[in-house]
């Protein structure tokens, strides 16, 4: 795993500004759950900006939820830090946060009359089942740049079994992916991790 | 003064939460009614105005508990205080691991930790999917009594294959699914 500068920052201010507008249209599409933002960040920070690749970005998404805090900012927080440090930081987190501020505080007055409203009901109900499928196809996507041999790929779907059929704490499956991880490539190796 | 409550209460409540926004819900519920702020009532909309804005979850709750707790200035605070413990911890912890992340402990322990990050994700979209796709709560009665909603299907399968195959802005399927509900859905 390294740090992959595929595209190289724009010094200064620029910086700040961009990483504050990507996570503020990334904050501004991501309905519902952390993961729900996985295909956004896909798009606007991967291809789009060009600051990291599918690898790392999962490295970033699993310490996000390792670390206590909301998963989105932490991811936001992880990138903003990486490209301008503790400024960046702020700035990321600033964008993934703002969106909501804005709405919500423009909206909670009347709010009531929105959960009833039929468009809105229709509207996120076409909105929920599109993140079903753009959520699989972030899965798909990543899984297939991540999943290098067989006790990858056991690990994966192991660890896929086991969050949807037992309430065993995402952290937890994560500590245990990490033990193996060190047990499979480390302790046991038998060749060199990618 | 309550905005000091506030920054107090969700700088905790940020850093008590480990593994995603659904977990600090019963964190925020301890906590608005110990304080007496809001009511369980009141928690249920908070509930459905996070899920229902855009946003990850628990930053609308935060924004939406300090807004109706102190208005403009209390959902700052709130939403602030709960994200400081991670930018805290990130930001601190940074120089640290950009010490130790080419060792080969560090490598091995992520060779194992991105494939089950994986199988999260997959989880995840089965989950939501449940959700989404099997659950009606106004369901038209007289629609097929199928275990699956076919309208919610069939923009699922879409959206997949517009991003995946295609190569379509995710931002832009959203926008374009939220328009085929209200076209499709009869509520």
């Amino acid at each position: 795993m390294k740090q992959k500068n595929t595209t190289q920052p724009p010094a200064g201010g620029a910086v700040l500004w961009q990483l504050f507008s990507s996570f503020f249209r990334i904050g501004l599409f991501t309905f519902g759950g952390g993961y729900a933002m996985l295909p956004l960040i896909e798009k606007e920070v991967i291809d789009r900006r060009g600051w990291t690749d599918r690898q790392d970005i999962l490295d970033i998404y699993a310490l996000g939820q390792s670390v206590p805090g909301i998963i989105a900012v932490n991811t936001a927080i992880f990138l903003g830090n990486r490209m301008a440090g503790p400024l960046g930081a702020v700035a990321a987190a600033a964008g993934v946060i703002a969106p909501s501020l804005v709405i919500i505080i423009s909206i909670a007055s009347f709010f009531q009359q929105l959960q009833e409203s039929i468009w809105v009901l229709r509207a996120f109900s076409g909105i929920r089942a599109a993140v079903v499928g753009l959520v699989a196809a972030a899965a798909l996507r990543i899984g297939l740049r991540t999943i290098r041999d067989k006790r990858s790929l056991a690990l994966t779907s192991v660890v896929f079994l086991l969050s949807l059929f037992t309430s065993i704490h995402v952290v937890y499956l994560l500590i245990g992916g990490a033990i193996t991880g060190w047990l499979m490539y480390y302790v046991f190796a038998r060749k060199e991790v990618h | 003064m309550v905005l000091l409550e506030l920054a107090l209460v969700f700088f905790r409540i940020g850093l008590f939460t480990i593994g995603g926004g659904y977990a600090m819900l019963p964190l925020i519920q301890h906590e608005i009614v110990s304080h007496g702020w809001l009511t369980n009532a009141e928690f249920i909309d908070i509930v459905a105005i996070a899920e229902m804005t855009p946003g990850a979850i628990g930053i609308n709750a935060a924004t939406f508990v300090g807004f109706r707790v102190a208005g403009v200035f209390g959902s700052l605070v709130a939403t602030g205080s709960v994200a400081l413990p991670s930018l805290l911890i990130i930001v601190g912890l940074s120089n640290f691991w950009a010490k130790h992340k080419e060792h080969p402990l560090t490598k091995s322990i992520f060779a194992g930790i991105r494939p089950a990050m994986v199988g999260l994700i997959a989880g995840a979209a089965i989950y939501i999917g449940r959700t989404a796709l099997l659950h009606d709560p106004l369901a038209d009665p007289d629609l097929w009594a199928l275990p699956v909603d076919p309208r919610s299907a069939v923009i699922a399968v879409t959206a997949f294959l517009a991003v995946h195959r295609f190569k379509k802005d995710p931002i832009k399927t959203i926008i374009v699914s939220a328009l085929v509900g209200l076209l499709v859905f009869s509520y």
